[in-house]
């Protein structure tokens, strides 16, 4: 990772805060996502403490107006992006809500910051990578793409959608070096989890490094790669 | 000729004028026939920089409006702007008031929160200045790209957002205005040609503004501009040469980014990074370039000057008098020529035209 340009979304705190100090430790030069300003600059900081690189641009996946601004700067404060890892989510109004009791709003919302957002990111990146041969974009993926639980129906629509996106662009873009990830981290010990028994959560700094390792080494692209219970 | 006044909705049926200076034809054609006019072993270069949120409406010392444009970031985190008089995007440059003489150490406000000072006016123009932004880093780069709008035409039917004008493949913000010939290259497009074997490789260069209404300061144009050639660029140009593929620039930009660095980094074309002042025009001999991909220029515009270096002026007469007749559309939306040698086999290179400015 020496050298090389990393944007992570929903990077303030969690799995990309995590993933960012993984990854800026290895010496790559990490740009940071998140609405939340004050929590994203505490992040930075702490990673170029450790003599990393890191820089905050604070802005909103879901917004397509931002979409060039946190493409646009991070490629000028890093050089051309060589990893791009969608980890913003939102999970919509909590506590979560039948599908019945679901906001059209609401949906729209979600799908806009899970699945749109990622989307128009890749969209402004996934091309320089593909002209130079080489890139990875990572999809953080959750284990509601695949099982169907009630009352996770926005956010487990949303991450259905970004697994087959996932596998869409590996398949259209096969023949360029550009690889596609989506990564299942198994449930995180996260703010964003407010209904989940924290004793069971997986710590992002375990499963950060595991997917560091992961990035580091070849997997087949538009792969869906479940963290083992061990790398938890 | 008329110009395109808005992206159009499917590039790859856009026009492409295919210029052969072996047999002086003249050929209509679509973009979408690119694949088939290109060989498998010919290169194809593209200039991947992204274009600036350059365009910055602001207030001048005491309160008076005004526009500048980004040209280029500088080495020492300042950028080089050019200054424009009060207008939105539908005054054509050269019909906006006088811009505010400005001084060394005056400073530039751009609403809400941005604040630059002039820290040098250069001798080519009073219009052209270096400026030193307040904020540094992430933050610079969040507020220009929120006050920032790409550099706008009188002819378009709206403005334009950075959607509008970000090529398919662009990466590091380097760029004064679109890399335009670049626009109608679309991915289903770039793999057709791959898949035929014909190499799309990319290099940076930071092309600069294409005019500004005044007439000192278009004269000097263009301006010294930054480049940055990928080793992998080099060596699928040098791969190509050695067996006789051709290597095509698509856009002016391109040019002058490979015939730049061939003569800045020893002669033939190498990985790496400079600043060319080359000026390619009438009389100069390529040394890197066999075929230009471009938009299409009227004869008053300073980028019809560089096709002469691809085709005789005869030529060149030709194929505006048919692209006029024709229909196709001109600017930065516009319809393309391909201007492009039958060989890539060529005598060995002469001296060319280099020229200073600043």
């Amino acid at each position: 990772m020496k050298g090389k340009g990393v944007l992570i979304t929903g990077g303030s705190k969690g799995l990309g805060a995590a993933l960012a100090e993984e990854l800026s430790g290895a010496g790559a030069r990490v740009v940071l996502v998140a609405r939340a300003e004050e929590e994203l600059r505490k992040t930075v900081a702490r990673i170029r403490d450790r003599g990393g690189e890191a820089h905050a641009l604070p802005g909103d996946v879901s917004d397509k107006l931002q979409a060039h601004r946190i493409a646009g700067a991070a490629a000028a404060l890093v050089g051309p992006i060589e990893l791009l890892v969608h980890n913003a989510s939102t999970l919509g109004p909590t506590p979560l809500r039948l599908l019945l009791d679901t906001e059209c709003e609401d949906l729209e919302q979600v799908l806009q910051t899970n699945l749109v957002g990622p989307f128009r990111l890749t969209k402004i990146v996934a091309g320089a990578m593909a002209l130079r041969g080489s890139g990875l974009v990572l999809h953080v993926s959750s284990d509601t793409a695949v099982a169907a639980y009630p009352r996770w129906g926005a956010y487990g629509v949303s991450k259905a959608a970004l697994d087959h996106m996932n596998r869409i662009w590996a398949l259209e873009l096969a023949q360029t070096g550009v690889r596609f990830l989506s990564v299942d981290p198994g449930e995180m010990h996260a703010a964003a989890m407010p209904e989940a028994d924290r004793a069971e959560l997986a710590q992002p700094v375990r499963v950060a490094r595991w997917i560091a390792r992961l990035v580091a080494h070849g997997v087949e692209s538009g792969s869906r790669i479940v963290v083992p219970g061990e790398a938890r | 000729m008329i110009p395109a006044r808005w992206p159009r909705e499917e590039p790859l049926r856009e026009r492409l004028l295919h210029v052969d200076p072996c047999s002086g034809s003249l050929r209509d054609a679509r973009i979408a026939d690119l694949p088939a006019i290109l060989r498998p072993s010919d290169v194809l270069v593209v200039n991947d920089a992204a274009t600036l949120p350059g365009s910055l409406q602001g207030l001048g010392p005491g309160g008076t409006p005004l526009e500048i444009r980004l040209v280029a970031a500088l080495p020492d985190d300042s950028f080089r702007a050019a200054l424009f008089g009060a207008g939105d995007w539908r005054i054509p440059t050269e019909r906006r008031a006088a811009p505010p003489l400005l001084r060394t150490s005056d400073e530039l406000h751009f609403a809400p929160d941005l604040r630059a000072t002039v820290e040098r006016i250069s001798e080519v123009s009073p219009r052209l200045l270096d400026l030193r932004f307040h904020d540094r880093g992430a933050a610079l780069w969040s507020r220009l790209y929120a006050i920032g709008r790409p550099v706008q035409y009188s002819y378009a039917r709206a403005p334009f957002e950075l959607w509008h004008v970000q090529l398919a493949y662009a990466s590091r913000p380097w760029a004064a205005e679109m890399p335009s010939a670049g626009r109608p290259l679309r991915w289903d497009l770039l793999l057709a040609l791959r898949q035929r074997g014909t190499k799309v490789v990319p290099l940076t260069h930071a092309a600069g503004l294409s005019s500004t209404g005044d007439a000192a300061l278009d004269a000097a144009l263009p301006l010294p501009e930054r480049f940055d050639i990928p080793q992998a660029t080099a060596q699928a140009v040098a791969a190509a040469r050695a067996e006789g593929g051709r290597i095509v620039a698509a856009g002016t930009s391109v040019a002058r980014a490979l015939e730049g660095a061939a003569l800045e980094c020893g002669g033939a074309l190498e990985a790496c990074s400079g600043e060319t002042d080359l000026v390619i025009g009438p009389g100069y001999r390529t040394k890197v370039v066999d075929g230009l991909l471009t938009g299409v220029h009227e004869k008053s515009q300073s980028h019809y000057a560089l096709l002469h270096a691809f085709a005789g002026g005869d030529l060149l007469e030709r194929a505006s008098a048919h692209a006029e007749a024709a229909g196709y559309l001109t600017h930065e939306f516009g319809d393309s020529w391909l201007i492009l040698q039958c060989s890539g086999l060529r005598p060995p290179p002469v001296a060319g035209k280099a020229r200073s400015s600043g």
